[in-house]
Parts: structure tokens; sequence; C-alpha cells
């Protein structure tokens, strides 16, 4: 994928190139590029004047981010308490086999993956799950496949 | 301009999911189209705590509550409520256990027996709105600490009002507030005031909603200890899971700034201070304090040991007032009432002490296997009982109540002869749980405990930082022990390691996480130890939980033949004709269990 330094650095730039602001330019990178490809990381460390080790040290530490590319619709599984005792684990596999993917992997066409996340905060509407920037909730399995087909492109 | 009515859309995050932003438009769409936008207005608020009943939509001045509201509900909400004055009844509220709708608010018992503090304006104002704040008495409290208190005056007024902190560990605000200020007297080096909006327990969402639906009562008891503690730099550390928090709060500061409420020479009273958001990225341990301040520095957020305090030493090696969201929250009631009234709710004599009680209200979110989930405010000291049942309105489905959790991954389960006990910080850890920052999760007979423990300490593993050898090894270990046993292969002696690794734990870890840890076995250890038992000896799952030992099955007394299930399970391990008893293949199911959830009957048995 190319990565257009320009875009990392007007990012960087927004932030004063702090260091105490790291966490939040890598954000908005991971907003930009969907992931963290490594150009990116080595911009971040040479303009904030960072070692890498540090940043890639914070990029694997949070949960916010990934290394790897990730879907279009990235679908994340609510896996806190209140919906781990409303059938979250069942809920991811039912996911998992309508994809055909792992949690932590992405479909050949580059549409979903699959992550999980510890409470979206809306635990009222237990079990829940983000696709791409919507919430949904209250779901059964039986739910998956509709809710997947209005991501899929129209059949022609 | 007056308006005749206004209505109420809740936006907190629950129901924008249900579309409540387009349920607006629509609405405003609606109403003009009939001419009534010179009489009723349409304002959006923050959540409103039902949020299972979402959309939520309040007409005033009747007060009545609408539910589940939909964009094609909003003519016949026009045409009979707006216009005739005939509340529309299929919109209305009704309990699961009632069969006659509740039209208003305040006649739900969901809403009634709570004691609303913190959550004071929830649902009442627009959150992006600083002059609704104001409206009602916002900064009156600041204005009052500023012009008639003394520093010395304001942190003494929030000791003796026993405010403790609402973020875990329940540690006196003002005592950390009185530490603080004299550490940066002494060392001569301004303090700084943190909030902590890392919200990391999984199960619980105050913190998220409180900034939602009322972001200026958090800026503003963030201004006030700051003029208390001496401070002229504030942080809010905010997970970035929470756009529409993080965006509301944002507003509000910016706001605060035009208004002269933050930066130079606040009110005219000499005083700066400024407020800057800064995002945590999802990891649990940030919201540990020393871990936070790490990570606001921009480094790994890993925890340090604790015998360099943070109140001396925190961010960038100042003296650093770290208060959850909540606490904050708390403060300008306090300082506008003063401390007596606070600490008169509640438990306890705390005003001389306030380790003596539990004073004040606490928020919790009252999810899992309950009627009415959601957010409540209640007085410290209510029964979980009257948690459960009069406000959460018991277990759905007339199954039996199990346990309920608090406290988060630090927390215990609490089982059904602990129900009478009062809720406040001291009881609940004598009872071998924790207050934690609010999470209640309800869990009924269908919960299996063992894989409860097994969750918790599955999570902890990963949120682990993994600095310390007892935390990360002990959980991996604890870890393959509860893997072992929900899957049948545990051995009686099991539980004595579990025990005795959990003790280990919590002497030897560096930080709370880990000290904290063992909490949610040894509290199940301790109350449902038969169903460890049960596991193990008879390899049997009482829950019905743990895939390894059980076997689904149809009951042909209760199934219908509805087929319902035929189509939900996808490995065609269910079948039959329609209108007669369905049968299922052992061999083929894969025991997902989503026959259960369309079964409408209850005929799919887990033995
Ligand atoms: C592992 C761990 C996670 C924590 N997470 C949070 C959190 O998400 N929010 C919070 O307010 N406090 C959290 N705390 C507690 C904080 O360390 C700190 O005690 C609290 O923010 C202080 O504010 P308070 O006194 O107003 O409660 C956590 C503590 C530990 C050990
Ligand atoms: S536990 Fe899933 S949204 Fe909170
Ligand atoms: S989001 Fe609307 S009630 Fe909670």
């Amino acid at each position: 994928m190319h990565i257009d330094p320009a875009k990392v650095d007007a990012i960087i730039q927004r932030h004063g190139r702090k260091r105490e602001h790291l966490i939040a330019m890598l954000l908005e990178c991971q907003e930009e590029f969907t992931h963290l490809p490594e150009p990116v990381l080595q911009r971040v460390s040479e303009q904030v004047e960072v070692p890498l080790p540090s940043v890639l040290g914070i990029a694997t530490f949070f949960r916010a981010f990934s290394l790897k590319p990730v879907g279009r619709y990235p679908a994340h599984i609510c896996m806190g308490t209140a919906c781990h005792v409303k059938g979250a684990p069942r809920l991811l596999e039912a996911f998992e086999r309508e994809l055909k993917i792992l949690r932590g992997q992405t479909t050949d066409d580059l549409l979903f993956s699959i992550n999980t996340v510890n409470c979206l905060g809306c635990c009222g509407l237990a079990p829940a799950v983000t696709v791409g920037k919507d919430v949904h909730g209250k779901l059964k399995q039986a739910d998956v496949p509709r809710i997947l087909k209005k991501y899929r492109p129209k059949e022609a | 301009m007056a308006y005749r009515a206004h209505c109420l859309i809740c936006t907190g995050t629950g129901c924008v999911a249900g579309g409540s932003f387009n349920l607006r438009k629509t609405l405003e769409a609606e109403i003009a189209k009939r001419g009534l936008d010179r009489e009723i207005q349409v304002i959006t608020t923050g959540c409103q705590g039902f949020c299972a009943e979402g959309p939520i939509m309040i007409v005033q001045p009747d007060g009545v509550f609408y539910c589940r509201v939909e964009e094609r509900d909003v003519p016949a909400i026009v045409e009979e409520h707006l216009l005739k004055g005939r509340p529309v009844k299929k919109l209305l509220y009704t309990p699961p256990t009632e069969k006659a709708p509740i039209p208003a608010l305040k006649d739900i018992p969901f809403f009634a027996k709570q004691k609303l503090i913190v959550l004071r304006n929830r649902g009442l104002i627009d959150p992006d709105r600083i002059e609704d704040y104001i409206a009602v008495d916002g900064y009156t409290a600041l204005g009052k600490a500023l012009t008639q208190m003394t520093p010395e005056g304001i942190v003494l007024e929030i000791k003796r009002s026993g405010l403790r902190g609402r973020g875990g560990g329940g540690f006196p605000a003002g005592i950390k507030w009185e530490t603080c200020r004299h550490a940066g007297q002494v060392r001569g080096v301004a303090p700084v005031v943190i909030c902590n909006a890392d919200e990391g327990d999984p199960g619980a969402f105050m913190d998220r909603s409180i900034i939602e639906s009322d972001p200026h009562s958090v800026v503003e008891g963030m201004i006030i200890a700051a003029r208390g503690i001496g401070a002229s730099e504030g942080f809010v550390y905010i997970r970035h899971e929470y756009p529409l928090a993080r965006q509301r709060l944002q507003l509000a500061l910016d706001h605060a700034r035009e208004f002269g409420l933050l930066g130079k020479n606040i009110l005219g009273a000499g005083m700066d201070f400024d407020i800057e958001i800064r995002e945590g990225a999802g990891a649990f341990v940030c919201g540990e304090s020393t871990a936070l301040m790490a990570s606001l520095e921009g480094k790994l957020g890993e925890p340090r040991a604790k015998y360099i305090h943070t109140v001396e030493h925190g961010y960038q090696d100042r003296p650093s007032n770290l208060n959850n969201v909540e606490t904050y929250a708390n403060v300008p009631l306090i300082i506008l009432r003063g401390a007596d009234w606070f600490a008169s709710m509640g438990t306890g004599d705390v005003k001389e002490n306030p380790w003596n009680g539990s004073s004040g209200t606490k928020v919790f979110s009252l999810v899992g296997k309950i009627n009415n989930t959601g957010l409540i405010e209640v007085p410290m000291g209510i029964s979980l009982r009257e948690i459960i049942f009069d406000i959460g309105g018991g277990i759905p489905k007339g199954r039996k109540f199990k346990a309920v959790q608090t406290g988060g991954p630090s927390g215990g389960c609490l089982p059904e002869e602990k129900l009478d006990m009062a809720v406040d910080f001291d009881s609940l850890t004598e009872a071998g749980s924790m207050m934690g920052s609010g999470g209640m999760i309800v869990m009924d007979e269908q919960t299996c405990m063992v894989d409860v423990a097994r969750y918790f300490i599955a999570f902890l593993t990963e949120e682990s930082c993994g600095k310390c050898t007892p935390c990360r090894e002990g959980l991996k270990t604890m870890l393959d022990v509860l893997t072992r046993i929900g899957d049948g292969k545990g051995r009686m002696e099991d539980l004595g390691l579990l025990e005795e690794m959990g003790a280990v734990m919590q002497d030897c870890c560096l930080c709370a996480l880990g000290t904290s840890a063992p909490n949610p076995v040894l509290s199940t250890l301790q109350y449902f130890r038969h169903e460890y038992e049960a596991h193990i000896r008879d390899k049997k799952c009482p829950g019905g939980v743990c895939k390894e030992l059980i076997t689904y099955g149809i009951d042909p007394a209760k199934c219908d033949g509805c087929h319902a299930c035929v189509r939900a399970c996808s490995t065609a391990a269910i079948m039959g004709e329609v209108k007669k008893v369905h049968t299922l293949d052992v061999h083929k199911c894969i025991k997902c269990g989503a026959c259960i959830e369309v079964c409408r009957r209850d005929a799919i048995t887990r033995t």
C-alpha cells in the first residue's frame, strides 16, 4: 500500500510533535491508513524523535492498534462482562462461521475483519457488536447474516 | 420565546445506535410540516439510563415516557399527542411483569427508587449547550468556591463531606486533595489534576454516560479541585472507544473557555487553569494511577511500585491528583449545598473521618440477566435486593437469581444469601467483592460460575502488562487450571491450588491489577464451590455453559414444531417437519446455542 508521508507529517504537526500526544497521533494515523504499516511508525519515530522500538512498543501495547491491514468494515465483537453473560462468545463464533475467518483475521476481499473489544459502553444493548461505525445491539446468532449483508456490495 | 411543549430525545450511545439522530430530524420535519415549530421544541439529551428500551423520548411538561421510538412512529406522536394531547399507547413502557403501560416517567419503578445527585441533569439538558447547564445552577458552585471560600476551605469541605473515590479504591477525595496541595506547597511545584475516564471495567458505562449527558458537571468539579489544590493544568484521560463522550467533552471545554471559566484569570478571580483531553487506546491497566500517568507522558502504560506516591510525584514528576469522573461530578453539589447535606446520605458518620462510612450516592450500571438494564443512581446503603428486584425488576423469563458481580475484574460474585446486604464500600469488601467503579452484573441459573471466573482471569491474563512475575505467571496458571476444570478434566486438588495461588498473588503483585486479580476466583470458590465440584466430580456444568460437559437435546413435551431452530441451525443438526416434534442429531451439533436463542418455548435442553 502506498503511504503518503505528507499525510503522516500533517497529523504529527497537528499534535505539535509532542511525545505526550503519541497515542493520539497513532490513532489518527490508523484512521487514515486503517492500520499502522511500518513506514508510518518509522516516520512518526523520526519526526517525534522517539526511538522506533518505543513507538512499536506503544503500537503493540494498546489493543486499539493493528499492525496488519483490517477490513473496510471491521467487526468488533464486545467481550465485556455484560455481553459475555448474554452469549458473546457464541456470537463471536457465529461471525467467525459466517465470514469463514477467525478473530484477528481479515476476509480475502478486504471487506471484513473480526476483532474483540472489552465493552463498547452500551451494555444495556448486550450482546453488542460494531461493524464499521455502526453499533448493533441485542443480537442473536441468527441475525448475523442479515447484518453482514448490509455491508456487502449489492449483487449485480 | 416560550414553547408549549418539549420533546426530549435521548442521544446517548445506546439510543444513537437505535437511530435517535434520524428520529430527531424526522420529528423536527413533521413538527414543521404541521406548523407547530413555534410551539414545540425538540431537544437532544444525554443518556437517560434506560438504554435497553431505547430510543427514548420524553414529552414535557406532561412527563410522558416513550420507549423504542422509531421514525415511522413520528406521525402518530405528532398527530395524537402533540396535537390532540393523547399519549400514544403503543410506545408507552410496560414493565415485563405487568400488563398495563405506565405513561409517566416518575411512576416507572426503574426510575422511582433512584436518587439523582450525579445524574441530576440527565435527560433534562442538552449536553452540547453550556447555557442549559448554567440555567440549572451550573457553575454557581465554582462562583461560590472562587469568591466565598479559601482553597483550604474547599478541601476541608470535601473532606467533611466524606466523598470517597468512585473509581475503584474508595480513597477519601478530601484527604487526597489535602496531600496533593501540601506536596505542591512543600516542593514549590504546581500540581496537576487528572480525571480518570478510562473506564476499563468491561460491562460498565457510568463514566461514559455522565460525560455524555452532563459534561460540564465534570469540568466544574475539576476546576474546583484545581482551585483547592492549587493546580494550573488539568487532563482528562479518556478511552478512545468513546468518541461521542470525547466530542461532547471537547465542546464543553471550548464553551467553558469562551465563557471565561477556563483559561487565564477565571471569573476575574485571578485563577489560571486549563484542561486538555488525552486519549487512551484500550489497555485496562492504564486505568491504574501510575500506568495512567506514564501513558499521559507518551510512554508505555506500565505501572510502577507505589512507594512513591503519585500525589507527590506523578505526571512529569509533579504532584498529581487523580480522581474518577463520577468523583468530580459530585463536587459542585457538595460545594453548593454543603458537606453536611452530602454526609447525611449514605452509611456511617463521616464528618470527622471519611473512612467511617460511605456518604452520598453511587451510580451503577445494572446489566446482565435482569429485566431493566440500565444506568442507575442510588443512595449508599441501599440493599442489593432493592436494586435488583425493585429497580431492576428481577430476572427475565421467571428464571432464578444466582449471583451478582460487582467491582469488575477486581471484584467478586455474591450469592443470594448476600442480597440483603447494604451496598457500601466497606461491606462489599468484607463480603469478598468490592464497590469498584460501579459495574453490577446480574447472573441467573443459566450462568456458570466456573465460566465467569475463567472469563475474568482470561481478561486479566490478556490485560496484565507482564512486568511482574506473580501476576503474569500466576494468571496464566490460574487460567490453565480453570480451563481444565471447565473441560471436565479438573482434579479436586485444583481447588486448593487456586486458593494458594490467589493468596500469593494478593501478597506479591506489583500493582492492584495483580493483587485484586484472584478475587473473581476466590469469591466464586467461597460461595459457589459446589459448582466447581460438579464440574470436577460429576463432569456436569449446572449452568449449561461449558461445552465439553453438556449435550443438547429437544424436550418433546415442549416442542411445537415451529421450525425456528431448524432455520437457525448452521450444521443441519436439527430435523423435523413443521408442527411435528423436532429431533437433534448430537453428532452434527456444534453446541453453538443458536437454537436456544430462537426457541420461544424453552424446548432445547442442555444436560
Ligand atoms: C488495574 C486497574 C484499573 C483501573 N481502572 C480504573 C478506571 O478505568 N477508572 C477509574 O476511575 N479508576 C480506575 N482504577 C483506579 C485508579 O487507579 C484510581 O484509584 C482512581 O482513578 C482514583 O480516583 P478516585 O479516588 O476518584 O476513585 C483502576 C485501578 C487499577 C488497579
Ligand atoms: S459489556 Fe458489551 S457493551 Fe459493555
Ligand atoms: S442511551 Fe438513551 S437511555 Fe441510554
